[in-house]
């Protein structure tokens, strides 16, 4: 493969990448969030009824 | 049926992104003037695309919400912006480091990349309006309502290359050029296939995203009830 520039493209190939591991790392510390809101909210009620 | 759908989507997404990184990397021809730096396209196009299909997604969401007044599309059009928003930011940025390569500089206010940036801006005000809004109705019609008006700003994008013929480049891939061979056979099929593994990545997000959105709306209607309690 011709080098030139190799560093830039690899730059451009850590942001793509980068940019998915962080929404993927966003998605799932949501997911996390919602299920414990979820699980503690039902509990409330729970102890209500 | 759901749940093996998205790990077979999210599966075949992930194989197909490892393999055309090793074709891009290892088995595509060299480009004479650019050196290593023009495979930044393979990631940079497809990504832009999978950011119209998105935004499409959200004004599909966007206007079924207004027909139907259910919060089902709200959802679909919320999710679909917000993965729509992600894949936008990699078509900036890796187009800005091929830039600096090739232009020599990390930006020019050309009217492709400042469409490309206001678009990238109205969604993401699309974000922001929605966490202003407390009623989930309220706020579904508002937010469908600029979700449909931001489609314009997507179009301007995706005809500025023919519109304005200035420092980014015209259109290469054949769909756009009436059949014109602009780049190699084998280049424009791996733009093609890694769009193919992007979109399924975005399929797989979408799906999540809108099961944390139903997840939320019941975490909302608990909340009620406890309250009433």
């Amino acid at each position: 493969m011709d080098e030139r520039n190799f560093t830039y493209m690899f730059y451009g190939f850590g942001v793509t990448w980068a940019i998915i591991a962080i929404y993927v790392m966003i998605l799932a510390g949501r997911e996390k969030g919602i299920q414990k809101q979820l699980e503690s909210l039902r509990r409330i009620l729970e102890d209500k009824k | 049926m759901r749940e093996k759908i998205m790990y077979a989507l999210g599966a075949v997404g992930s194989a197909l992104l490892i393999y055309n990184l090793y074709v891009i990397l290892l088995q595509l021809p060299d480009e004479a003037n650019q050196g290593a730096i023009y495979r930044i396209m393979f990631y940079h196009i497809p990504a832009f695309f999978t950011a119209g299909f998105c935004y499409i997604t959200a004004l599909v969401g966007s206007s079924m919400y207004l027909i139907k007044k259910d919060l089902y599309w709200d959802a679909l059009a919320v999710s679909a912006t917000e993965v729509g928003l992600a894949f936008a930011a990699i078509n900036l940025i890796t187009g800005s480091i091929w830039g600096r390569i090739i232009w020599g500089i990390w930006w020019a206010w050309d009217p492709r990349m400042t469409w490309a940036l206001i678009c990238w801006l109205v969604y993401f005000g699309y974000m922001m309006l929605r966490r202003a809004i407390d009623d989930p109705t309220e706020r579904a019609k508002i937010a469908s309502v600029l979700s449909i008006f931001a489609m314009v700003s997507v179009s301007i994008t995706w005809k500025a290359i023919e519109w304005w013929r200035t420092q980014h480049p015209g259109p290469v891939l054949s769909f756009r050029t009436g059949g014109q061979k602009r780049v190699d056979s084998p280049i424009e099929h791996m733009i093609y296939q890694n769009w193919w593994a992007l979109l399924m990545i975005a399929a797989v997000f979408l799906m999540i995203r809108m099961r944390q959105e139903q997840t939320q709306r019941e975490i909302d209607s608990l909340r009620r009830q406890a309250h009433a309690l």
